[in-house]
């Protein structure tokens, strides 16, 4: 090869054409070439989306902020009005700063407010606290019970010097934030428990749990609310009178409960049989076996889809709207009922939307980060 | 080597212990805590059958659904059957089913439309239509639908109205009465051109089934396409020539206060197709790219090697193992599509949970009236995953 090199010498061509530089291949000329100017076609399609992008982003600027009206005095619309039909139509963010307090609160009294306001924080907290992995231990458990009869105290009061609100006044994101907490934290172990048993050798225990999730994953979750609130009366004995919260939460309960159980299964069965052959072999009880081998190992490789599924009835809390339930949403709905509000719906939904974005994106993130997290040993 | 076969005697199942009655038995143990489990729920069951039926004896309710051929007398805008208040509950419940499986068929068709274009928009080597595509599924599918379909309703139903109403395109006019568009004025010969389209598409797939196994047979790949082009355009056509060939087309006027002629969509159905078709789409992209990504590289790289062209590497190597992940997800959004559209019942859409909650306010019959919203909706729940099963064991891998 040497000598072929050496006979094609420069010397031996008669003019070195002067040739053109590399192209560019770092910096970010060449990402723009790279990820938005590739091809024709992709230079049409960056430049279509892009003309777009701009156009409405500036529309919604122009009607989020650039024309909006933030605040009106005594329920005065007519501005508000006049700036929907106008040709600049402007978002009326006055509903918002007229009205929050009521979305966020429902109508418990009106001077108690800071206390559903810190029950929202607490709940909060309490999520933030239960993500962190440093803190997954058993004194976690603790730390719940004591926030939930701290959350109960201050949402009913009657002691320490609070006044007593009833339940019927509790309303809004507490609403929406117990429903969700409670219902998830009672699903679970139910679920646990059903997906143990639809895979029991026990075939008695195997139809029952069959039987409920595949029913309660077959109708919608309005059916078993509508259920919860017009048929659970039939059900218990004369003179025992639940309210349509906790029903509702039943309903939820149980709900979750089937859907939770199948992705609890999906991580019992993705367990290689060796780890169930090898705790039969130490001799180790159905109790032991479970609790020691089976169930760390099982959960740990479901804790991802797990958290979707937290999203999902996160979201699905809102269904309590149809069955008249003073959540989130149904307090967002009723705020425009008012007939000097009535017409600005856009804006309280966006509102409600940004609320329940924070919550699920965050939720989302956190999944995606620990799943990456949880896989780093598969990585290579 | 000679002792390759086995003894008969090992192939005995071992014998069977006699049951010791005895807690150490394990057997013994399972039998007890079935028993106990079994009677647990049993009494429950009982339990809450002897308060209802107490209940029911107080508040002098009948049981029974002796009600559905009474007179509904309850006034539906949207059906698809013969339908007047003066029908009778059973047909209202009927209609009701109707409206929900017109959302959900149409509703599964656009969704997997959409999805499947967003997902492989996410998939783009262009920057911008991959970051829009990731925006559109993170915000779509952290926001509640409810809310999403409440939303698209309050959005429709600010818009201005018949007089003022939108129109975007000659012939087609958004008010928040609905969308108007122009529609075929129909005759007997568009009925024709559809029978002879099924027809068409039986006879294709008869045909390609007959093509295929000659392939199979002797090796020579033979072309479909002109058959199916025949069957599916050339004989609808014939057939609407024979009908008389009818061209009319009505156009939507306006007359008083409302628009007359055309076909509408409703407000509330298209708020709730809208909303469950983008919300629905969000998960489907989702799914489409996960099972996209999960062909490994080297099956692209193999087939080309092989020299297939692109379009067959794509459909006869790349999707039929895309499918194979992605089809049992999607059953399960097919599943929860349609569930979802009981949330009509908040924005005035009258599917069967809108009626069936209807009649039982009406006539106080709610164990029926639940009994049949869940009736109905695992029956169409069953429906679709027996479909969806039978597709997934057709294209599944066949391992030895």
């Amino acid at each position: 090869m040497s000598d072929i090199t050496l006979s094609t010498s420069v010397a031996a061509v008669p003019e070195a054409a002067p040739r053109q530089p590399p192209a560019l291949t770092t910096g970010p000329l060449a990402w723009f070439r790279a990820n938005l100017f590739s091809s024709w076609l992709n230079t049409a399609l960056t430049l279509v989306l892009g003309y777009l992008i701009v156009r409405y982003a500036i529309s919604f600027v122009d009607w989020a902020f650039v024309h909006a009206i933030w605040s009106v005095e005594n329920n005065q619309t007519a501005a508000c009005r006049a700036l929907k039909a106008s040709a600049t139509p402007g978002a009326c963010w006055a509903v918002i700063t007229e009205k929050h307090r009521f979305i966020l609160f429902g109508t418990y009294p009106y001077e108690e407010h800071w206390r559903p306001a810190i029950v929202c924080a607490l709940f909060t907290a309490l999520y933030v606290v239960s993500a962190m992995r440093r803190f997954w231990r058993w004194e976690l458990a603790i730390v719940w019970a004591v926030t939930l009869v701290v959350i109960g105290v201050l949402m009913w009061g009657g002691v320490l010097g609070l006044s007593y609100v009833p339940q019927e006044r509790w309303g809004g994101l507490p609403i929406t934030l117990i429903l969700a907490t409670f219902g998830l934290a009672f699903a679970f172990p139910l679920a646990v428990l059903v997906a143990l048993g639809r895979r029991s050798s026990m075939p008695a225990v195997r139809v029952l749990c069959v039987a409920y999730v595949e029913l309660v994953r077959g109708v919608p979750l309005i059916s078993v609310l509508f259920m919860a609130s017009v048929m659970f009366p039939l059900f218990l004995p004369e003179g025992i009178n639940i309210d349509k919260l906790l029903r509702a939460q039943v309903a939820f309960i149980l709900f979750a409960g089937a859907y939770l159980a199948e992705v609890v299964r999906g991580g019992l069965q993705a367990l290689p049989k060796g780890q169930y052959e090898a705790a039969d072999a130490l001799g180790l009880s159905y109790w032991h076996k479970t609790g020691f081998i089976i169930l760390p190992q099982a959960l740990r490789l479901v804790i991802p889809p797990l958290v979707n599924t937290f999203i999902g009835f996160f979201k699905d809390t809102s269904l309590v709207l149809i069955i008249g339930i003073f959540d989130l949403l149904t307090a967002g709905k009723t705020a425009v009922v008012e007939p000097a509000w009535q017409g600005f719906g856009v804006e309280v939904y966006v509102a409600i939307s940004v609320v329940y974005f924070v919550y699920c994106f965050a939720m989302s993130r956190y999944s995606q980060n620990l799943e990456a997290e949880l896989n780093r040993h598969r990585v290579r | 080597m000679s002792q390759t076969t086995i003894d008969p005697r090992h192939l005995r199942a071992p014998p069977k212990r006699p049951l010791r009655l005895s807690w150490a038995d394990e057997r013994v143990r399972a039998i007890v805590w079935q028993v106990l489990i079994v009677g647990a729920v049993a009494g429950l069951i009982w339990w809450l059958v002897r308060n209802t039926q107490h209940n029911l004896e107080v508040r002098r309710i009948a049981t029974g659904f002796g009600f559905l051929g009474r007179e509904a007398g309850l006034p539906i805008g949207e059906h698809l059957i013969e339908y007047t208040p003066a029908s009778s509950y059973a047909r209202a419940l009927t209609v009701g089913v109707l409206n929900t499986l017109k959302v959900a068929v149409i509703g599964v068709v656009l969704a997997t439309v959409l999805g499947t274009l967003v997902g492989i928009a996410r998939l783009s080597k262009n920057w911008l239509l991959s970051r829009v595509a990731a925006a559109y599924v993170e915000v779509i599918r952290d926001i509640p639908l409810l809310l999403q379909l409440l939303f698209w309703y309050t959005l429709l139903q600010s818009l201005p109205g018949p007089r003022q109403a939108l129109n975007p395109v000659s012939g087609v006019f958004l008010s928040n009465r609905g969308l108007r568009v122009p529609f075929l004025d129909w005759e007997t010969g568009h009925s024709l051109g559809l029978l002879a389209f099924a027809a068409g598409a039986c006879a294709t797939w008869v045909f390609a089934r007959a093509m295929r196994r000659r392939q199979m047979a002797d090796g020579q790949p033979r072309a479909v396409w002109p058959a199916a082009i025949g069957f599916l355009v050339g004989l609808p056509l014939v057939a609407w020539a024979l009908g008389g060939a009818p061209t009319g087309i009505e156009w939507p006027a306006l007359r008083g206060f409302n628009f007359q002629g055309g076909a509408t969509i409703s407000p509330e159905y298209f708020a709730l197709l809208i909303g469950l078709v983008t919300y629905t789409a969000g998960f489907i992209a989702e799914i489409v790219r996960a099972g996209i990504l999960a062909v490994p590289h080297g099956q692209w790289e193999a087939a080309q090697a092989l020299g297939l062209r692109p379009g067959t590497v794509l459909r006869q190597i790349v999707l039929p193992q895309a499918l194979r992940v992605i089809v049992p997800p999607m059953t399960s959004q097919y599943l929860n599509l349609t569930k979802n559209s009981s949330l009509a019942v908040a924005i005035g859409y009258q599917d069967i949970v809108s009626i069936a909650n209807t009649t039982l306010n009406q006539t106080g019959q709610a164990i029926e009236g639940i009994a049949i919203i869940m009736a109905v909706y695992l029956t169409i729940s069953l429906s679709i995953s027996f479909f969806m099963n039978w597709y997934n064991s057709r294209i599944a891998l066949v391992e030895r």
